[in-house]
């Protein structure tokens, strides 16, 4: 009788162990949605306080200090990226288009290229790259050298002190570099294509300025400035919380923080880039 | 009995399955010096951590003015928190700013005072903190040392009302690590702040603080005066502090207060019965003026050496000492009796005057310039013992008779070094 008992016993655990086992799948999913969950409306809650103060009296000098580092000292990359990019697009334009008779065209595509697409988009992964990884980098040695402790202690409010200036300053740098992307890139559409291959200069020229209206130039700004968003929060978020990371403590936490802003931030660009133009189409 | 400034009522606090503290209770008395002793990883920044707020209790009380901080409203927590100003371990300095920066920083961020002013505060903290000469420098370039006193006046600068030190004189040697005790003491003084330190320096910590709080076993064991420590009997004692005090006191290379009672008592033992011994207190004054003239670290070295020139006169002739505060020694003559002893002491006073000042200054690493001429006074007394008296009674007395013995003369003139003798 007592081991009929025990067989049922032992059968009903097996089974239990099983439906367990069976689960375990779900039950990793299910965490990981939560945590997704609990990341974003942790994300979008920092995102809201760092722009309620942003408009802090003390705010300004430490803005302007940003957009020296975040826009300023990025020129440079973004002008050779855009004149390399306006080359390239004006090279392989000119191919595409010739074949139909078309190359006078070419001023109207590189420039609504670069406007509406290329130029907000580029100039968001260029950023990402130089600014948003130095940025995490920078925030999480404060994070884990008890810097923003510090700042705590002394009743300065580490979010307005840290992320309100470099989310202010990508907002404002963004759009500005985007136009010098775009401006350089249309010049370097018209070397490859004007001086190198030979398209007229003033066709060139007419249909840039013909084909170009101000909604292709507000969209590209618009981009630049949820790019902007989303670059510097995403940048400043991770190097904020690089102590709590599961996977690792200390300076491997800063280098994993920095790898996680600089991938999410280029996907989450060319995510929204396609969610944005569907909405402004 | 005064209103304890903070109370912790059985607060305890988990990480996880780690309990950290464990029902602590506690309390911490205005413009006092409270050091938090316990042994590494035993939850004493923690503790510090739950006054500034930068961790909660899971249960219990912190209890401020006798309010607890969680009955607190918004306006009162922000001045209870814009009082304290706390000290980090690593010193958190910011790296990417000057010294200059980091020290105006809460002024700058915090108050509404104009560039004038926060000028004139941060560079008089600047050079009672005996840094002029990096306030250009990045943290990176100074010395640990260094880094402690920005630190120090960063925390300072804002004049609070309780400061929280986390083992400031950790990785320091023994001369730095008692001229940052003695820089929190000054200030402690001067200021009148509630100084609430964690410290593993044992003994150092005792000449500065007026009560010892023990952690040990998650728990607070004792709360009480260094001199209350003396008698107090728990496993504590023996793995925390026996542990950490060492035989020696690091700076002076004489014996802990614990050891020379020990060898006290041990000579009394072994002496025939009626036979007289005799102690000598000895006292320096003036110290503070002293470090106002030329530093802290002179005045470190003034101990040192004093502790030095004390043990190689008398332990020639059998005798053995301690530093019994501050500025004052302790020794045991076990074999002599009070006409030798005085006669060890005219010797003692003859080679501190032509020894003292030349040896400190060459010890000194930043050489002091003399021209105002300081005179630092030393003082001495001895009295005979018995065996049926206690040590304290028998010091007492040698306090009793203490006298001046000699006068050093920092200056333009060593010469001028003049000799008092019995």
């Amino acid at each position: 009788m007592t081991s009929v008992t025990e067989k049922k016993e032992r059968t009903g655990k097996a089974q239990t162990t099983l439906l367990l086992k069976l689960a375990n799948p779900f039950a990793a999913f299910g965490r990981g949605v939560i945590n997704i969950i609990n990341d974003l409306g942790a994300a979008a809650v920092f995102l809201l306080l760092a722009f309620i103060k942003i408009f802090h009296p003390k705010q300004l000098p430490k803005i302007i200090q940003q957009v020296y580092f975040i826009g300023a000292r990025s020129v440079t990359i973004v002008i050779l990226v855009g004149l390399f990019t306006g080359m390239v697009l004006g090279l392989q334009s000119y191919y595409a288009l010739v074949k139909f008779g078309a190359e006078g065209a070419l001023g109207t595509l590189v420039a609504l290229s670069l406007i509406r697409e290329l130029g907000p988009v580029l100039t968001a992964l260029m950023i990402t790259a130089r600014a948003g990884s130095a940025i995490t980098a920078e925030i999480g040695i404060l994070r884990i050298s008890e810097q923003i402790d510090a700042l705590y202690t002394m009743q300065i409010d580490p979010v307005r002190f840290l992320v309100s200036p470099r989310i202010m300053a990508s907002l404002i740098s963004f759009p500005l570099l985007t136009a010098i992307f775009d401006l350089i890139g249309i010049l370097g559409g018209y070397l490859s294509g004007v001086v190198l291959l030979g398209v007229n200069a003033g066709t060139y020229y007419y249909r840039v300025q013909s084909s170009v209206e101000m909604k292709d130039i507000t969209d590209g700004f618009i981009k630049a400035i949820v790019f902007a968003v989303i670059v510097s929060m995403i940048s400043c978020f991770q190097g904020y919380f690089a102590h709590m990371r599961k996977e690792s403590h200390g300076a491997k936490a800063v280098g994993y923080a920095t790898t996680s802003a600089v991938v999410l931030s280029s996907v989450l660009v060319l995510v929204s880039d396609y969610i944005v133009t569907s909405l402004l189409l | 009995m005064t209103a304890p400034l903070i109370e912790f009522r059985n607060v305890s606090k988990r990480f996880g399955s780690l309990t950290v503290l464990d029902r602590i209770t506690l309390q911490i008395y205005e413009a006092e010096a409270t050091t938090i002793i316990g042994l590494s990883g035993s939850g004493k920044s923690v503790l510090l951590k739950h006054i500034i707020g930068l961790l909660k209790p899971d249960e219990g009380e912190i209890l401020y003015k006798g309010k607890a901080l969680s009955e607190l409203d918004k306006s009162e927590m922000s001045n209870y928190y814009a009082q304290i100003s706390y000290m980090f371990q690593g010193n958190a300095l910011f790296d990417s700013m000057t010294v200059y920066d980091n020290i105006a920083l809460p002024l700058v961020e915090k108050t509404r005072l104009k560039k004038k002013e926060i000028n004139r505060r941060v560079m008089a903290r600047i050079e009672q903190s005996e840094l002029i000469d990096a306030a250009e420098k990045y943290p990176s370039e100074l010395s640990g040392g260094m880094q402690k006193r920005v630190a120090l006046a960063r925390a300072l600068v804002t004049d609070p009302k309780i400061v929280l030190f986390d083992e400031p004189t950790t990785g320091q040697d023994p001369v730095r690590k008692n001229i940052i005790l003695s820089m929190i003491a000054e200030y402690q003084r001067k200021f009148g702040f509630t100084a609430i330190m964690v410290s593993h320096a044992i003994p150092d910590v005792y000449f500065i603080s007026n009560r010892i709080l023990a952690l040990y076993d998650h728990k607070i064991v004792f709360q009480g005066t260094p001199e209350e420590l003396e008698d107090f009997e728990h496993p504590f004692k023996e793995e925390v502090i026996h542990s950490l005090e060492g035989l020696k006191e690091e700076l002076t290379g004489l014996y802990s207060r614990r050891q020379f009672k020990i060898r006290y008592y041990n000579e009394l033992k072994r002496k025939p019965f009626q036979e007289p011994y005799v102690i000598a207190v000895f006292s320096i004054l003036d110290l503070e003026l002293l470090s106002e003239h030329f530093g802290h670290e002179t005045v470190q070295v003034m101990i040192r050496c004093m502790g030095r020139y004390i043990d190689d006169h008398f332990g020639s002739a059998g005798g053995f000492s301690n530093r019994y505060g501050t500025n004052e020694f302790v020794t045991m003559l076990p074999y002599s009796d009070l006409a030798e002893a005085e006669e060890i002491l005219n010797n003692f006073v003859e080679d501190i005057q032509n020894r003292g000042v030349r040896d400190i200054c060459e010890m000194t690493q930043e050489q002091p310039s003399f021209e105002d001429g300081f005179t630092l006074i030393v003082m001495a007394g001895l009295e005979q013992g018995q065996q049926d008296t206690t040590i304290d009674a028998v010091v007492n007395s040698a306090r009793n008779n203490i006298r001046e013995i000699a006068r050093l003369r920092f200056g333009k003139s060593e010469a001028g070094n003049e000799k008092i003798s019995s």
